[in-house]
Formats: structure tokens, C-alpha cells, sequence
């Protein structure tokens, strides 16, 4: 009875668009969506950190060297705030890591992709990042405020990383022979991947229901995918590069493009862990935190050893 | 040689040494043990290669040939780097590092902060405004040092042989030819006896803090007046200039 009442007030306040905030009440079921969305959001963003990673030794400048690496910086503070936002749901970060090193936990899958060239850099930054606004902007209106207010902060830096990813690519397209084939060759291998980005079609997709009755999902998959879509196909023209997709072609009466199937057996195959680079990013992941633990301990042994003098003292 | 020629190499030596040391810090991107220390990381080594960009850029200015930041990071040799034999060192552990960029930043610290009264306006200002950057670096491994030395006994006798390994590459920082005696008679270049000094204090400071020891004096290394480097120092410039080196024609 209690519990029904306290539902009612919850969907009242959502659907008055007020935001739930850590200390307010919720249904079981909406914490563990927004814990599972929000880890793995945090987590998309630090192993976000290794293909781009990849590049910074080889960056083909000074300036685009430093450029990658404020990239790379503003990803890894976007991943702390969002395990912050994560952590105002009961769960520590150390217990979100686990999750993701035991596989309990899932990153975007398009991260289970290698980079092979710097346009892929490119690549990333034009349509991996700008897969991720189309999706980031509709979450800044989140039922969920600290994830609402991750949401909005991050837009902020996303918008220039795909404009950055973007300047590669168009650098490149109108480069060398080499330089345009490989911005060609980027294009075509993280196309269909960042298009699955969205995640399965509207009517497959098992955490729709209640995240849009919720107002945790705005838009859904399909919406969302097609936004994206449409505001990248001309993007792709104005450089010169093709988008690999034969079907694709715009529909006056739609108002929007038409386009190809996705390969649906590759995006379940990446999901559940046979992508090209899942098990490399997993475990240099893995590595890193165990060549670490060593310098974790040594900081809190550090500290309270310092504790232990105040109180002395 | 002219003014303008040795102020042509100090420039490179400065340059340098951010460039390579940022570009080893850039190597623990996705490394670190900890997202705060990823950040932390990143953080110096953009700063680093923000200073040798300054840098290389004055250098081809005072050169007059139309060289770039680039041409200098990118199409000079092995044998054409004047950075220090400290900064190509690998990061090997979290510990190693920490290590090699406390004595550097002490060192880059002290330097900075007198390069500040540099005859040379440009010197003067990169040394300005960096010496804001090695303040905080300087700060980050001395932390690092002290936490790691009183942390467990495991950390402390790590980051001791960290500091025991790093310690023969340290003399090399303070070494003067004639491109230093020209330029102090300038004004322009300091005396590096006079900040080897100013770097003992700091060092023995620290060391003491992180209950650690001060390496024994040893042998020094040498080789950074000369350009003579380390086997380590071909493979991250070889690695570095590969898109630059393999399609020459290309703009990025």
C-alpha cells in the first residue's frame, strides 16, 4: 500500500518533468536501470581511452598531438563524474570496476573496434562521438539529476571532439591520394558500427519499457539513430566521402534518408564478447589496475599514517 | 659560433627535454593505476609538449630557414636531439616514473624559475609561464615520492630503486659547454652549478619526507651537450615520426 502510493508520487514527479535526486525515493527497478546505464556509460568512457590511445605516440603533428591527448583527458573526467553520478545510487566505484572486469558489466561495443590509421582518429571524433551527442543531448533532459547534469556538462566537450574528429577527417579527404583512401577506408569500417551505437531496433530492444514510461530514455533507439543519420549523411558529402551503405538515399515523404540493414549477427556477436579488440581492452584494463594496486595501497597506507599522526598530535 | 646559434641549440635542449619527457608521460594514458592519476598524467604531459612547442617554434625563428615546431619534433635524427638523458628514460613502473619526474621537475623548477630574468624576452616568458606547469609537476612527484617511500614497505623499497636507477642520469642535467658560458655572459642562459644547488636542497627535502635515502654519488652519465642518447631514444622518435616519415608529401 505504502509502496503504491510512493509510486504514484514518483511517476507524478516524473511526469511533471521534476528530476529524482539521490536522497529521494524510487522504485527498485529504476535504480538498477540507472546504475546499469550509468556504469556503463562511465565505463564506455575509460575504455574509450584505449583506441584513441592507440594513436597519441604516432600523432602526425605537435598540435594534433595535443589535441588527442585533451581528448583523451576530458574522456577519463567524464568517466569520473559519471561513476560519481553512479555512485549517489549505493554503489562504489570499486564495485562498478568489478562488475566491468568480471563482464557483468558491458561498454559501447563500437570500443571493441580496432584503430588502424590516424583518420581513424578521425573517425572516432566525427562519428563514434557524434553518435554519442545525438544520444548525450536527449539524456540531458534525464529524469535523473546528477546523470542529467553529467549529461549536460559533457555535451559541452563532446561537441567540439566530434568537430575536431571531423577537421581530421576533411583534412585528409582533400590530402593525398593515401590520406583521402584512408579517410575512405575509416569511414568504412566504423560506419555500420557507429549506427549500431543506438543499440537494436525500437521493437527488439528489452530496456525500452519502463525507461521511456520513466523518462530516463527521451528518445528511443530508432529516433535517435535516424537523427544521427540525417545529420551525417551531408557531412560525409561536403569532404567527398562516401558512405558505405548502397540503400541510403533520402525520402521526401519520410523527410528523412532511408537506409540499409544493419548486420544485426555482428553488432550480438561484439555485445557478447567476440569483437575484434573486446578481450584486449578487457584485459589491458585488468593489467593496468593490477600493476596498480600496489601504488593504491602504498596511498592509503600513506594516508593513514598521516591520520594516525593528527590524532597524536 | 654567434649568440644566435647557441641561443638556437639552448632553445632545442629546453624543447626537447619537454618533448620527450611528455611524450613518455603520454605513454600512461589508459595505464595509470588509478582515473584521477590518467587525468593527472595527461595533464603533464600536454603541458610538456605545450612547452617544447614554444619552444622548437623559436628555435626556427631564430634559425631563418622557415623550420617548424614539426620539422624539428619530426624530421631531425637521433643524433640532432639535445634533450636530456632523464627524460627518455621508460616509464617502467608507476614508482620509475615518479622518480625520474621528481628529479626532473626539480630540475626544470629551479631552471625555470631563474630563466625568468633571462636577458631574452622569449626565454623569459616560456620561463614565466611554465615555471606555473613544473610547479604543479614538481608538486605531483614530490607527493608521489613522499607516499610511495612512507607508504608499505613494498612501495618504499621500490621507489628507492626507482630513485638508485634514475640517480646516474642526473648529472647529465647540469653539464655547460660553450654554448652555456656564451650565453650566461649574455644574460640569457643561467648557471646550471648555481641551480644544481638550488636542486640538491629540493631533492634532499623530499627525500627525506618519503623517509627514502639519497642514491650514493655513482658515476655519471653523459651525452645530452653531444646529442648522444640512450638506445631508448630511436625507438620513441621512430615511433613518433612514423606518419611524418612515411608519407613526406602529406599534410595533417
Amino acid at each position: 500500500m505504502e509502496d503504491s502510493k510512493k509510486l504514484e508520487e514518483f511517476q507524478a514527479k516524473i511526469d511533471a518533468e521534476i528530476k529524482i535526486e539521490p536522497k529521494d525515493w524510487m522504485p527498485e527497478d529504476y535504480k538498477k536501470h540507472l546504475q546499469r546505464q550509468i556504469s556503463q556509460h562511465a565505463h564506455s568512457e575509460v575504455i574509450g581511452m584505449q583506441p584513441e590511445g592507440n594513436w597519441i605516440s604516432r600523432a602526425p603533428s605537435l598540435r594534433a598531438k595535443v589535441v588527442l591527448l585533451a581528448k583523451i583527458q576530458d574522456e577519463a573526467g567524464h568517466g569520473q563524474y559519471l561513476y560519481s553520478a553512479a555512485e549517489t545510487l549505493g554503489k562504489s566505484r570499486d564495485e562498478y570496476i568489478e562488475e566491468l572486469q568480471s563482464g557483468k558489466a558491458k561498454y559501447s561495443s563500437i570500443f571493441n573496434y580496432p584503430t588502424l590509421t590516424w583518420a581513424d582518429m578521425g573517425a572516432v571524433g566525427w562519428l563514434v562521438d557524434g553518435a554519442a551527442i545525438v544520444n548525450q543531448v536527449s539524456l540531458q533532459r534525464t529524469s535523473y539529476g546528477p546523470y542529467s547534469r553529467a549529461m549536460v556538462r559533457i555535451c559541452k566537450e563532446e561537441s567540439f571532439h566530434q568537430r575536431q574528429g571531423y577537421e581530421i577527417m576533411a583534412t585528409m579527404a582533400k590530402g593525398t591520394p593515401e590520406q583521402k583512401a584512408m579517410a575512405q577506408d575509416a569511414l568504412n569500417r566504423f560506419w555500420w558500427p557507429s549506427i549500431m551505437m543506438f543499440g537494436p531496433h525500437d521493437s527488439d530492444s528489452p530496456n525500452t519499457g519502463n525507461a521511456v514510461k520513466w523518462k530516463i530514455k527521451r528518445e528511443t533507439n530508432d529516433e535517435l539513430r535516424q537523427k544521427f543519420i540525417d545529420k551525417t549523411v551531408q557531412q560525409a558529402e561536403v569532404i567527398g566521402l562516401t558512405i558505405p551503405d548502397p540503400d541510403l538515399k533520402w525520402n521526401e515523404a519520410r523527410g528523412h534518408y532511408d537506409f540499409g540493414e544493419m548486420d544485426w549477427d555482428e553488432f550480438w556477436r561484439v555485445v557478447k564478447g567476440n569483437g575484434p579488440c573486446n578481450k584486449q581492452r578487457l584485459n589491458h584494463h585488468k593489467k593496468a589496475h593490477q600493476k596498480g594496486a600496489w601504488v593504491r595501497e602504498a596511498a592509503i597506507a600513506y594516508a593513514k599514517k598521516q591520520k594516525a599522526k593528527q590524532l597524536v598530535a | 659560433m654567434t649568440t644566435n646559434e647557441a641561443l638556437i641549440n639552448y632553445c632545442l635542449r629546453l624543447g626537447d627535454s619537454s618533448l620527450i619527457l611528455g611524450q613518455r608521460m603520454s605513454e600512461w594514458c589508459s595505464n595509470g593505476p588509478i582515473l584521477e592519476e590518467d587525468i593527472a598524467m595527461t595533464n603533464i604531459a600536454l603541458d610538456l609538449i605545450g612547452q617544447s612547442r614554444t619552444m622548437l617554434t623559436y628555435a626556427g625563428k631564430l634559425e631563418g630557414k622557415g623550420r617548424t615546431e614539426d620539422d624539428f619534433a619530426y624530421k631531425r635524427e637521433e643524433r640532432e636531439f639535445y634533450n636530456t638523458l632523464l627524460s627518455e628514460r621508460p616509464n617502467g613502473h608507476f614508482g620509475d616514473t615518479v622518480a625520474r619526474n621528481f628529479l626532473h621537475s626539480a630540475f626544470f623548477y629551479h631552471l625555470f624559475q631563474a630563466l625568468k630574468n633571462s636577458k631574452d624576452e622569449m626565454i623569459a616568458a616560456h620561463a614565466a609561464k611554465s615555471i606555473k606547469e613544473v610547479t604543479y609537476h614538481l608538486r605531483h612527484s614530490s607527493e608521489w615520492l613522499v607516499r610511495l617511500g612512507d607508504g608499505t614497505e613494498e612501495s618504499h623499497n621500490k621507489v628507492q630503486e626507482s630513485l638508485n636507477d634514475m640517480w646516474e642520469f642526473t648529472g647529465d642535467l647540469f653539464e655547460m659547454n660553450e654554448v652555456d658560458e656564451l650565453l650566461i655572459k649574455e644574460g640569457i642562459a643561467v648557471d646550471l652549478t648555481e641551480i644544481k644547488k638550488e636542486w640538491d636542497k629540493t631533492v634532499n627535502q623530499v627525500i627525506e619526507r618519503a623517509t627514502l635515502n639519497r642514491p650514493e654519488e655513482c658515476y655519471m652519465q653523459t651525452g645530452r651537450l653531444n646529442a648522444i642518447h640512450s638506445e631508448y631514444l630511436g625507438h620513441l622518435i621512430a615511433e613518433m615520426q612514423f606518419l611524418q616519415r612515411a608519407y613526406p608529401e602529406a599534410q595533417w
